[in-house]
């Protein structure tokens, strides 16, 4: 099968127990100041986007997520990391 | 005389502090090497000195962490010499897995820079050894990113396993909100593995082991080395 490249996103932040002050001041003093009240929380994170060349969408997200564990791209005491295809 | 490793990373800059108190204040042999030229574990102990690395992209120490030069602390680690992580240097180590838990940023959001009050909460490591259970020490902290993390279990854990060795405290040596600068779960300033050969700790020893550079004229950073470097001489002289 011929490869292709896909763009592969790894989002990580925060476990919901460990307290995230970035996400909680845009909340607060942006968003809420702002008049948003339905938004009722804000997590902020770190986010990578991956050109990959892979054969097939699971081929490349396999990759990515093995990486993350394999180079530490997040740190697993406090974080949680997603990997997703978006094109 | 036993030889101590300054470990030299891009962006590191409190390396030459670590340095001259070893050197000088200290009296002990220790060199200055940059993290690309330790090939081999030719050492006694070894120091990962506070700064930056690698402008601590993705997170502090989370590049460093895969340097080579962390295989030969590695290989230290595993025949019980002495590891002292100092700020970065403890973030490097615990994104290298020598130390659990994680350190993020702190719950202020601002760097903090000032002189802390720590409590001496084990004297079985190697860098706590000629320090006694309570004593309290005052030392600086300066860094963005601080906040010792693990979770509640975990952190019962490191309790159990007496792994943690220094706690922000307060006048009256008790670990409170108003005590702790960054937000470290349960008051966390330093912390070791099991075996207590690798310890990291955020705040500075380096910058308080001379009487003219501490506000009170106390070098209590010094129990640090001392211990440190008496344990080296001890391992020497069992060989």
């Amino acid at each position: 099968m011929s490869q292709q490249s896909y763009t592969v996103e790894v989002v990580v932040e925060n476990k919901p127990l460990a307290r995230d002050p970035e996400g909680e001041t845009i909340h607060h003093n942006l968003i809420l100041k702002g008049g948003y009240n339905q938004v009722t929380s804000v997590r902020a994170g770190k986010l990578l986007r991956m050109s990959v060349d892979a054969d097939t969408p699971d081929h490349a997200r396999g990759l990515v997520k093995r990486l993350c564990d394999d180079l530490r791209i997040y740190n697993p005491a406090a974080h949680i990391c997603q990997v997703r295809i978006v094109g | 005389m036993s030889r101590v490793a300054v470990i030299q990373y891009p962006g590191s800059n409190c390396d030459l502090d670590a340095l001259e108190v070893l050197q000088k204040v200290e009296k002990t042999k220790a060199d200055l090497v940059w993290h690309k030229d330790i090939k081999n574990d030719n050492y006694d102990g070894y120091v990962l000195p506070g700064g930056f690395s690698y402008g601590d992209y993705l997170r502090a120490g989370a590049i460093a962490a895969r340097s080579p030069s962390i295989k030969i602390v590695r290989e230290a680690v595993e025949k019980n010499k002495p590891v002292l992580g100092i700020c970065n240097g403890l973030q490097i180590l615990v994104e290298a897995g020598l130390l659990p838990g994680a350190v993020l940023r702190n719950i202020g959001l601002r760097f903090a820079c000032t002189w802390t009050r720590l409590s001496v909460e084990t004297t079985r490591t190697p860098f706590t050894s000629l320090a006694k259970k309570g004593q309290a020490l005052r030392i600086p902290i300066a860094h963005n990113e601080g906040r010792y993390y693990l979770d509640d279990a975990q952190i019962r854990e490191l309790e159990k396993r007496d792994q943690i060795v220094f706690r922000y405290v307060n006048e009256n040596n008790k670990p409170t909100e108003e005590a702790n600068p960054n937000g470290s779960v349960d008051n966390i300033a330093g912390i070791c593995n099991e075996e207590g050969n690798v310890m990291g700790l955020m705040p500075h020893p380096e910058r308080a082991s001379l009487k003219d550079l501490s506000p009170d004229g106390q070098t209590y950073g010094r129990v640090i080395f001392d211990s440190m470097l008496q344990s080296m001489t001890e391992m020497s002289t069992r060989k």
